[in-house]
């Protein structure tokens, strides 16, 4: 670092004029001139009226009564309550499995390890939960901070690939889990997917189809791209059929069609697994065209470098081109991921309960009428925390990656 | 591949011609190099230069003609283009490093990759290389971090990884700011001294006249004029190669 010669002088200093304060603030942004400061209080007076309005039926007027009395069916569906220990197991699990995966990933306890940290205590303090949820809670936070701590002493060389198949493996037991194994009368009796709902549902298709769309998105993408002309006729015929095509449409296909291109004697495919076959089908023609535009960000001479090098195609693709491919269209793919999310909705329109669903049975049900109001904007709440949280890990994630830095 | 076959001409192009379309871009272009040989190619823009010296890794497909290198065909089996790329490093105009890797990665992705190398020892040799072009200190920086000079020297590192027969070079200073010109060809300066057979499209006659063994004229696709730099410099036969000269010296 070099800095200009000579001795310090009032030339050196930050005018007083142009030093932060809130006054200094105020004046040069919201009151500059008369125009201003005319639409700063006209906006003002407006915020403030929606504000009134929305804070006086909140607090005055909703009936928040329903929420707590249907809680376990927002949270839940018709999952039996007999079984309820198998989702906190599961929740517990997931609290173990994040504090080894940060361990192993980013290895310190910084700003978003608190949040994470925080939020079983947070929900501790919403005001009706009973004491057992209170307690399931605890023990979701010391699950985690106990997997942070244990991750510390292990052995492991590879952490990227050691947190990866952490996670398939709790992905396979979390399905065990809900699903069950053994007979009817056995410790964990099988529960049918149809009778999973609300925001489980909801998250389980979501994340669901986000992972199993990617990697298809990927393929369907770098086929565009190929020059086999079969593969490529097919992936395109694939991706514009599919994107020609209301996501309803399809899930309504999948409710009737499905079981008619499955070779005869092939066991009824359950409801839920075909929507979630259609969601999986339509997000990925759209992650496909994402990624081909991140494709086609990367220049030519990337490839040429590759090549010079000796690396074969596929080795080129793993290692330079989906790499930087990828990083560029991250705050697209995650725009799409959370559309898919808000999309899975559209399930309760082919019968299914996820949170949408619940919310339209709570509402038809006579001891909750005109309670609309409260639980859609509960489950709209709902949804804002989750899409919020993945477009906020998404920027912290483009950080980290330094997209457009480098 | 045997020894005597091999060891006199490294490279051999007979009758090369390439087409891009309708242009036709190469016509018939001979050239023979010997090993440890440094061959220099001038010529003005659009003559084929680029063209020619990346056929000799299959960037771009010959149409005619034919292409050994180190004994090997240049023909469409993929076998013999892959290893014909391994033994022929290439530095770009435009540097090409991989951005989302550092400098270390970028060095050693290929020996590890497709020469199977183990990590560390493909630290080891990168660090050796980076030593080589005077810039250990940047192992851990990513390319974007570095000067246009800086990369440049990575990109050679990252072709000498591969421990490779030839080196080709295709405008590796055309990019470069003026003052980091020099550094670019010293490294180049220090390399042909060790003995690398080296291929170089330059623009820069004061390497071609200090190092070279050989340059090669090339005009509108063809080889017009082949020689030692003494006899380019002061006895060009030529009438396109004097014309050449006296534009840019």
């Amino acid at each position: 670092m070099t800095t200009a010669a000579g001795t310090p002088s009032d030339r050196s200093v930050l005018p007083a004029t142009e030093r932060y304060t809130v006054l200094g603030w105020l004046r040069r942004n919201l009151f500059s001139d008369l125009l201003n400061s005319l639409l700063t209080i006209v906006a003002l007076a407006f915020v403030f009226f929606i504000a009134r309005l929305l804070l006086r039926w909140a607090f005055v007027n909703a009936e928040w009564g329903v929420i707590p009395a249907n809680f376990n069916l927002i949270m839940r569906g018709q999952y039996p309550a007999v079984e309820a220990w198998r989702l906190w197991l599961i929740i517990y699990l997931l609290g173990a499995v994040v504090g080894v995966m940060w361990r192993l990933i980013s290895g310190q306890f910084s700003g978003a390890a608190r949040v994470l940290i925080a939020i079983p205590f947070v929900l501790m303090l919403i005001p009706f939960f009973s004491m057992g949820t209170r307690l399931n809670l605890l023990i979701t936070a010391v699950a985690s901070g106990v997997g942070y701590a244990i991750a510390g002493y292990l052995p492991i060389q590879r952490r990227g690939r050691a947190a990866a198949y952490l996670l398939l493996a709790y992905l396979l037991v979390m399905l065990i889990l809900l699903r069950g194994v053994g007979a009817e009368e056995g410790p964990m009796p099988p529960v049918q997917p149809i009778l999973w709902g609300g925001l489980l549902l909801s998250l389980l298709l979501a994340f669901f189809g986000i992972t199993l769309s990617f990697p298809l998105g990927v393929l369907l993408a770098l086929g565009r791209q190929s020059k086999l002309p079969a593969i490529r006729v097919i992936s395109v015929v694939y991706i514009e059929f599919i994107r020609g095509v209301p996501l309803i449409s399809l899930l309504f296909m999948g409710q009737v069609m499905l079981q008619l291109f499955l070779p005869d004697g092939f066991p009824l495919v359950d409801r839920v697994l075909r929507a979630l076959v259609a969601i999986t089908l339509f997000s990925a023609a759209y992650t496909a065209e994402n990624v081909r535009g991140g494709l086609q960000s990367i220049s030519r001479g990337q490839y040429e470098a590759a090549q010079a090098l000796g690396l074969s195609t596929y080795q080129s693709t793993m290692h330079i081109i989906l790499p930087q491919a990828l990083r560029a269209v991250i705050p697209v793919l995650v725009g799409q991921f959370i559309s898919l999310f808000k999309d899975t909705t559209l399930v309760a329109l082919v019968g299914i309960f996820d949170l949408l669903g619940i919310a339209r049975t709570i509402i038809a049900n006579p001891d909750w009428l005109g309670t609309q109001p409260e639980v859609f904007a509960f489950i709209a709440v709902l949804f804002w925390i989750f899409s919020y949280s993945m477009s906020y890990a998404s920027r912290r994630i483009e950080q980290r990656l330094g997209v457009g830095e480098r | 591949m045997s020894e005597n076959a091999t060891a006199e001409e490294i490279i051999i192009c007979q009758d090369v011609c390439k087409w891009f379309g309708d242009f036709q871009a190469l016509k018939d272009c001979s050239l023979r190099v010997k090993a440890r040989e440094v061959v220099v190619i001038i010529g003005p823009s659009g003559s084929g230069k680029s063209t020619f010296i990346r056929c000799i890794n299959r960037l771009e497909e010959h149409q005619a003609g034919d292409i050994i290198v180190d004994g090997i065909p240049l023909t469409r089996d993929v076998r013999n283009i892959e290893q014909i790329r391994s033994e022929a490093g290439m530095v770009f105009q435009q540097f090409n490093l991989f951005p989302h890797l550092t400098v270390l990665e970028n060095i050693t992705l290929a020996p590890i990759q497709v020469r199977k190398m183990k990590k560390e020892e493909a630290q080891e040799t990168a660090m050796g290389l980076l030593n080589r072009v005077g810039i250990p200190e940047q192992a851990d920086k990513y390319p974007g971090q570095l000067s246009g000079g800086q990369q440049q020297r990575v990109a050679i590192a990252r072709s000498l990884a591969m421990s490779p027969k030839i080196m080709l070079f295709d405008e590796p200073t055309s990019a470069l700011d003026p003052e980091m010109i020099k550094e670019v060809l010293d490294v180049m300066q220090e390399l042909a001294e060790s003995g690398m057979t080296m291929l170089v499209v330059t623009h820069e006659m004061g390497f071609a006249r200090e190092v070279a063994d050989r340059i090669v004229f090339m005009d509108g696709g063809e080889i017009m004029e082949v020689g030692t730099p003494e006899h380019f410099f002061t006895n060009a036969q030529h009438e396109r190669t004097k014309l050449f000269l006296s534009q840019i010296l």
